[in-house]
C-alpha cells in the first residue's frame, strides 16, 4: 500500500461545516470528483495534510443533485464546483466563482450523466460500378 | 479609478502553445481581475473507461498529456496495482523511476525554454530545447519512443534496459548536465531575466496552500510538499528531500525548476546504482474490483487519479485531477494586480498543461 486513505461519509447539511474544520487545521482542498454510480453520484471531497489523505464522501441523486458550495472556504473550490455543475449537472449553491455552466464548452449538456451514446451505424456499402 | 477594459488573452496567443482563455479586467496597465475559461479541447478521455478494457486504457492515459505521458501511464497502473493488489517487481519500480525522472527533465527544459521565449531571450529558448532534444534522445534510445513511450502496463513494465546501455545512458547525462548547468547559470544570474521574475507574481506560503497550489508553484513559496515522498516506484529506496524556495515569485517558481533538473539526474544515477537484477513484469489476472486515489508527482505537481473498479474488465470511474487544474486559481491570484506586460511570463510560471487539464 503506498498511502492509507482515509474516507469519512458525511451529510450534505454538515459539509461546509467539516470542511472548515479540515481548513483550520491546515489541509489543503486537493480535489473534488464525481462518480457516478447507477442513479446516483458519489461526491467525494479530498484533503492532504503533510501527506495525510482525507477524503469526505456523500451520496447524492444523479438528477437534481445538489450541494452547498464550500468556495467561501477554500476559494480554490470554485473550480472543481463548475466541472462538477457542467459535467455532472449537479447544482452547486453559493460557488464564489459560478461560470453558469460555461466552464467546459461541451457538446452536450451534462455529458458525464448521459448514457453511453450507441455506436454508430456502418456506413452503407459503395454501390457496384 | 480609471476606466476598466476587458481585454481577452487567448486561446489563440503567441505565448500559449494550448489555448486557455483569460478575460483580463485592466485599468490603464494593470490587471485588477482575471477570469479564466477552459474547455476548449475537452476531449472526454475520463469517459473512455467505459469502452476499454483496463488495461488498454494505459494507452490513453498516456495519450491525456504529450509531456508527462509516461507518468500519466504510470499514475493509471499504480492504482489498478493497488486495487488488484499486484506487487510489481522491484526492478520495473526503479525503471519507472528512471523514465519518470528522464521525463521532469525534458518537461522543465521545455519550459525553461517556452519562459526564455515569453520573456524575449530566443537564444536561450533554442538551447534549452538544444539540450532537450538530447534527453529525448535518451528516452528513444530506451523506450523506442520519443513523446509517448509505451513502457508502463499493468504489472510492470514492457521494456528493460540493459546494464549496457545503462551505462551509455549516465555517460550522455553527464554532458547534458554540464549543457544544463549553462543554462541554468543564464537563468539565474542574468540581469534580464532577473529583472523580468524577481517579484513578479508572488504567492505567499499561506496562500499557496489555501488556493490548492501544487508542484513547483507550491514549493516557490516554501511548501517543501512533493508526492515523491509517499515513497513510491522505487523513491522508498532513494535519498530525497523536496526543493523548495521561499520568495514566492517567478524567479522562485523558475529557481524550483532549476534545481530540480540535477536532482532528477541525481535520482537517476542513484537508481541505476540501486537497481536489483531480476523480473519487470508480472502476470495479471482478473479484474479491479475497488478502488484507490493514485497520487504520483509530476514535473507540474501533484496529479491525482480516482479509480473504481466493479469486477467487470470496464472501469467504473476514471478521473484525472492534473497539477494545471489545480493550479489555475493561484494562476488567478497572481495575475489581480500584476501589469499587462507581466501577463505571459505569470501564466507560464505555473507551467500550464491544458491538455491535461481538459482530458
Amino acid at each position: 500500500m503506498i498511502e492509507e486513505q482515509t474516507i469519512i461519509t458525511v451529510m450534505p447539511e454538515t459539509l461546509v461545516a467539516e470542511t472548515r474544520k479540515m481548513k483550520e487545521q491546515g489541509y489543503r482542498l486537493v480535489q473534488i470528483c464525481v462518480t457516478r454510480l447507477g442513479e446516483e453520484l458519489q461526491l467525494d471531497y479530498t484533503f492532504d495534510l503533510n501527506r495525510k489523505f482525507v477524503n469526505f464522501r456523500f451520496m447524492q441523486p444523479k438528477i437534481g443533485a445538489r450541494v452547498p458550495s464550500v468556495s467561501g472556504i477554500y476559494w480554490c473550490a470554485f473550480t472543481y464546483e463548475n466541472e462538477i455543475s457542467d459535467l455532472f449537472g449537479v447544482q452547486v449553491d453559493g460557488n464564489a466563482l459560478d461560470f453558469k455552466g460555461n466552464f467546459y464548452k461541451t457538446a452536450m449538456k451534462h455529458p458525464f450523466i448521459q448514457d453511453a451514446a450507441p455506436a454508430p451505424a456502418a456506413a452503407p456499402a459503395k454501390g457496384g460500378q | 479609478m480609471g476606466t476598466r477594459t476587458i481585454i481577452p488573452f487567448g486561446p489563440q496567443h503567441p505565448v500559449l502553445p494550448e489555448p486557455i482563455h483569460i478575460d483580463l479586467v485592466v485599468e490603464d496597465e494593470k490587471v485588477v481581475e482575471a477570469v479564466p475559461s477552459i474547455g476548449f479541447i475537452h476531449r472526454g478521455l475520463e469517459r473512455l473507461v467505459e469502452k476499454k478494457d483496463y488495461i488498454e486504457y494505459v494507452y490513453v492515459a498516456e495519450r491525456i498529456c504529450g509531456i508527462c505521458s509516461f507518468i500519466h501511464g504510470q499514475t493509471y497502473c499504480q492504482g489498478v496495482e493497488e486495487i488488484m493488489k499486484i506487487e510489481v517487481p522491484t526492478r520495473a519500480k526503479y525503471l519507472r523511476t528512471i523514465w519518470g525522472e528522464l521525463s521532469r527533465i525534458h518537461s522543465h527544459l521545455l519550459w525553461l525554454g517556452l519562459m526564455a521565449d515569453a520573456f524575449g531571450f530566443e537564444s536561450l529558448f533554442m538551447h534549452s530545447w538544444r539540450v532537450r532534444e538530447q534527453v529525448l534522445d535518451l528516452i528513444e534510445a530506451t523506450t523506442g519512443g520519443r513523446v509517448i513511450f509505451g513502457s508502463c502496463k499493468v504489472g510492470g513494465t514492457r521494456r528493460d534496459i540493459p546494464a549496457e546501455q545503462m551505462s551509455w545512458l549516465l555517460a550522455q547525462l553527464e554532458t547534458v548536465e554540464k549543457e544544463m548547468q549553462l543554462i541554468v547559470d543564464v537563468f539565474m544570474n542574468d540581469n534580464s531575466v532577473k529583472h523580468r521574475l524577481c517579484g513578479v507574481g508572488v504567492i505567499s506560503k499561506e496562500d499557496a496552500i489555501s488556493l490548492g497550489a501544487v508542484g513547483p508553484t507550491l514549493r516557490g513559496s516554501g511548501v517543501a510538499d512533493d508526492m515523491r515522498l509517499l515513497k513510491y516506484a522505487a523513491f522508498g529506496n532513494l535519498d530525497f528531500q523536496p526543493i523548495s524556495k521561499t520568495d514566492g515569485d517567478s524567479y522562485s517558481r523558475c529557481a524550483v525548476r532549476c534545481a530540480e533538473l540535477f536532482q532528477s539526474v541525481d535520482l537517476i544515477r542513484q537508481a541505476a546504482a540501486k537497481m536489483p537484477e531480476g523480473e519487470i513484469a508480472v502476470k495479471v489476472t482478473g479484474n479491479p474490483d475497488g478502488e484507490f486515489f493514485s497520487r504520483v508527482e509530476q514535473p507540474r505537481g501533484e496529479v491525482v487519479y480516482y479509480i473504481k473498479g466493479n469486477g467487470t474488465k470496464n472501469l467504473t470511474r476514471f478521473r484525472a485531477r492534473t497539477p494545471t487544474f489545480a493550479n489555475v486559481p493561484p494562476l488567478v491570484k497572481m495575475l489581480a494586480g500584476c501589469e499587462l506586460a507581466d501577463v505571459p511570463v505569470l501564466v507560464l510560471t505555473i507551467d500550464p498543461c491544458i491538455s491535461c487539464t481538459e482530458r
